[in-house]
């Protein structure tokens, strides 16, 4: 009850208060104790580093050499050892694009070309297309391919997600309900549901002797299932956005398209962004279920890696480096979505270095209406 | 709009569906006949492949024996029931993890959201590592480790005990059941009756709204309730079933599997964390005023948490709830990567052998869309009843 008990509170008052506040915080220091000391001797004090299975039986703790033989095959799965710089590459040209667009003094139209050019890299390195022979689709795996199945689910079903929240409040009668019963149908059905049907039904549904690549199917059935959940939030951030300024775009003599673009959508963006970052980390954590239909993701590579007849059973090894990634990333996301919610100071009247920059008019009057529009909208004018 | 002012000989039906179409209607009905041409091409190439290899669509084989087994159903099963049965028996599995699931994501959940918000830094700093480590790490690494813990347990004959009656082997959990004995049905079910009864006098009388009569009611309706379970166990209507030993297996009492185990308490554990959260802002979202508002009107600490801040912070968390649940819900499909027998797993085995992928995937998302729309719809309802209202 932070409004109830913290105020005015000192910092040993809160620990030893009362009989009771003391008890509780000895009660509590002991349990964390109970679990801290074995988990800490467990990882450090008794492990094994390096050696062979053999010297792993031999200790209590964590068989760490088990990692140390297995790191390769966590992080790259079966993708060739003689390629894999091609597969660390491209985890870094997928990366790139998402670092770049998390720093709001590069947003800006040009950033979707930059998205292109570096994912397109990224996936031609991975099937080596430019350096000696073609890696087959079928031997992507681990990190490289999660980073690949997240980044491009989200970036691929953003244009398709507004599309279905512009659809759903549409005066357009078909668009809108066509927009409605997809986004319901797709919010209402578990994500194995989707990727059931891009792997065992739409198969079938291809004319006799065409195939389609089975990680092609399963990455566009993830955006379509992302732009379902993309759809609510850009549906709740234009919501945010103040009828004025749409009134004010169009008696500016906007078209329509210029008044979305330029007035409308940068608004509402703004307002769901810490919702969008909060969507990114689920879809990462979430990439993972593509080992039900046999891809093999980062962590799917750990589990197959703890069934190595050699190295049997170090699951709690595989799980805990595969975990401490997945946690650094997507706890990382979350902090800069905090960070960010903070930054982003509503937009003032004078033109800004921010995304964004408002205009006032008429000008210099007090009352005026205040039309926010995106900076590069005023460069371009100027 | 413009539609309406058109003077006269469009009938009213279509002038409806005029305005209803709004602008640009060619281009409406043109992306329209394209969709419709585009499934009606899938649609023909699927029949196509299923004559190929000899399969005719339809839903005739729900009632062919499926030939396969289930490690674990609520309702009669062998494998020479039918595919429907299958399928029914997996809805019920995801049905029992769901609910259950549901129910102990809440306790754990309000139990934590509380404590992020506790006074007492080391309680609050627990629960903030615990509620971080779950909601960033994925829900499948979560089922992962706790299907590998169960399998971890000792054997049956060497089960670990930490309170009587309560079970952890690598065979399963087991607990002990508290059931009606034969024959007692009748004492039963007077003592249910004789309880509702009870509880709708409780409910018509705290309408009213006066705090110390409904206490007093509350204070009432435990007795009834107390006295009828009383008289029941007096008459021997009560039975405890115990789990026992007998050689390598465990009888009476409630026994979960092995991979039921590990899901539902994946679920419940992933959950909790989010439901924590949802305590947590909802609680904090009540505006300051109000608990100084109650603190002047001299209200005291357990009044203000029950009367003022609990109140309003429900209306806020209530419809979270509900989507927390709904997600519970779909994540109970995750069971098949562990090998529990939910829809998803039942659904997907028959695909494979019967080679109906449409009508199996159509008949699991039918399901879950029925179960989602109708969960959405009851709460935005129980959530539309008691929002808020401002007294003058």
């Amino acid at each position: 009850m932070r409004e109830l008990g913290m105020v005015g509170i000192s910092v040993k008052e809160r620990f030893f208060g009362s009989w009771g506040n003391t008890i509780v915080t000895v009660l509590f220091a002991l349990l964390a104790t109970v679990i801290i000391l074995p988990l800490v001797n467990w990882a450090f004090i008794e492990a094994t580093w390096s050696g062979a299975a053999q010297s792993c039986s031999e200790r209590t703790g964590a068989c760490w050499a088990f990692i140390v033989e297995k790191y390769r095959f966590i992080f790259f799965g079966l993708y060739p050892q003689q390629a894999q710089w091609q597969a660390f590459a491209a985890t870094g040209f997928i990366a790139l694009p998402v670092l770049i667009t998390a720093i709001p003094r590069f947003w800006h139209s040009r950033l979707v070309v930059f998205w292109f050019l570096s994912i397109g890299l990224a996936v031609a390195l991975m099937s080596g297309l430019f350096l000696g022979s073609p890696v087959p689709t079928q031997q992507w795996g681990g990190f490289p391919l999660t980073l690949l199945l997240a980044v491009v689910g989200f970036a691929g079903a953003f244009p398709l997600g507004v599309l279905l929240a512009l659809g759903r409040r549409s005066q357009m009668g078909i668009f809108r309900a066509l927009s409605i019963a997809f986004i319901e149908l797709m919010r209402g059905v578990p994500i194995i549901a989707v990727l059931y049907i891009a792997t065992l039904l739409f198969p079938l549904m291809l004319p006799a002797g065409a195939s389609l690549d089975k990680l092609l199917r399963v990455q566009v059935a993830l955006i379509l299932f992302v732009s379902a959940y993309i759809a609510e939030i850009v549906r709740a951030g234009l919501q945010a956005v103040p009828a004025g300024q749409y009134e004010a775009a169009q008696s500016l003599g906007f078209s329509t398209v210029k008044t979305l673009r330029l007035v409308v959508l940068p608004q509402a963006f703004r307002a769901v962004i810490p919702a969008f970052v909060t969507l990114g980390i689920g879809i990462f954590l979430d990439t993972t279920l593509v080992i039900v239909i046999g891809l093999f993701d980062f962590l799917n590579t750990a589990r197959v890696a703890t069934t190595d007849a050699q190295w049997l059973g170090f699951y709690a090894e595989a799980y805990t480096v595969t975990g401490l990634v997945y946690f650094l990333l997507a706890y990382a996301a979350s902090r800069y979505s905090l960070w960010l919610e903070a930054h982003l100071r509503p937009v003032k009247a004078e033109p800004s270095k921010q995304d964004m920059t408002a205009i006032r008019f008429p000008a210099g009057e007090k009352g005026a209406i205040v039309m926010r529009v995106s900076r590069e909208s005023v460069e371009r004018a100027a | 709009m413009s539609a309406q002012g058109r003077p006269g000989g469009i009938p009213p039906g279509l002038n409806r569906f005029q305005s209803w179409l709004g602008k640009r209607p060619l281009l409406q009905l043109g992306v329209l006949a394209g969709l419709i041409a585009g499934a009606l091409f899938l649609g023909h190439n699927l029949i196509t492949n299923m004559d190929r290899v000899g399969i005719t669509p339809g839903f005739s084989f729900l009632w062919r024996p499926a030939n396969f087994e289930i490690g674990e159903t609520l309702i009669a099963y062998s494998a020479q029931s039918s595919f429907g049965r299958a399928i029914l028996a997996g809805a019920l599995n995801t049905a029992l993890v769901s609910i259950t699931g549901c129910i102990l994501a809440t306790l754990i959940g309000v139990a934590l959201g509380l404590a992020r918000i506790s006074a007492n830094p080391v309680v609050a700093g627990m629960a903030r590592i615990y509620v971080e480590t779950i909601r960033n790490t994925p829900l499948l690494l979560q089922l992962f480790f706790w299907s590998a813990t169960v399998q971890t347990f000792p054997p049956i004959r060497r089960a670990f005990e930490p309170l009587p009656g309560l079970l952890f082997s690598n065979r399963g959990l087991f607990l002990p059941s508290l059931g009606f004995s034969a024959g007692s049905w009748t004492i039963a079910t007077a003592a249910v009756t004789a309880i509702l009864l009870a509880a709708w006098v409780f409910l018509r009388v705290s309408m009213k709204d006066r705090p110390r009569q409904r206490r007093r009611t509350g204070f009432l309706l435990l007795l009834a309730a107390g006295a009828g379970l009383a008289v029941v166990a007096a008459l021997g209507g009560f039975s405890v079933g115990w789990p026992q030993h007998k050689g390598f297996n465990v009888t009476g009492g409630l026994a979960a599997t092995p991979e039921f185990a590990a899901l539902l308490f994946g679920l419940a554990v992933n959950s909790s964390a989010g439901i924590a959260e949802i305590v947590r802002s909802g609680i904090e979202a009540v505006p300051k005023g109000q608990i100084e508002a109650a603190r002047s009107l001299g209200l005291r600490q357990g009044q203000i948490m029950r009367l003022v801040i609990l109140p309003q912070a429900l209306r806020i968390m209530i419809p979270l709830f509900t989507s927390s649940y709904l997600s519970l819900t779909k994540n109970s499909s995750l069971a098949v990567a562990i090998g529990y027998p939910d829809l998803v797993s039942i659904v997907n085995t028959t695909a494979n052998q019967t080679g109906q992928a449409l009508e199996a995937i159509m008949i699991m998302i039918g399901i879950y869309l029925t179960i989602n729309l109708t969960v959405s719809l009851v709460m935005n309802r129980a959530h539309a009843r008691q929002s808020l209202t401002v007294r003058g």
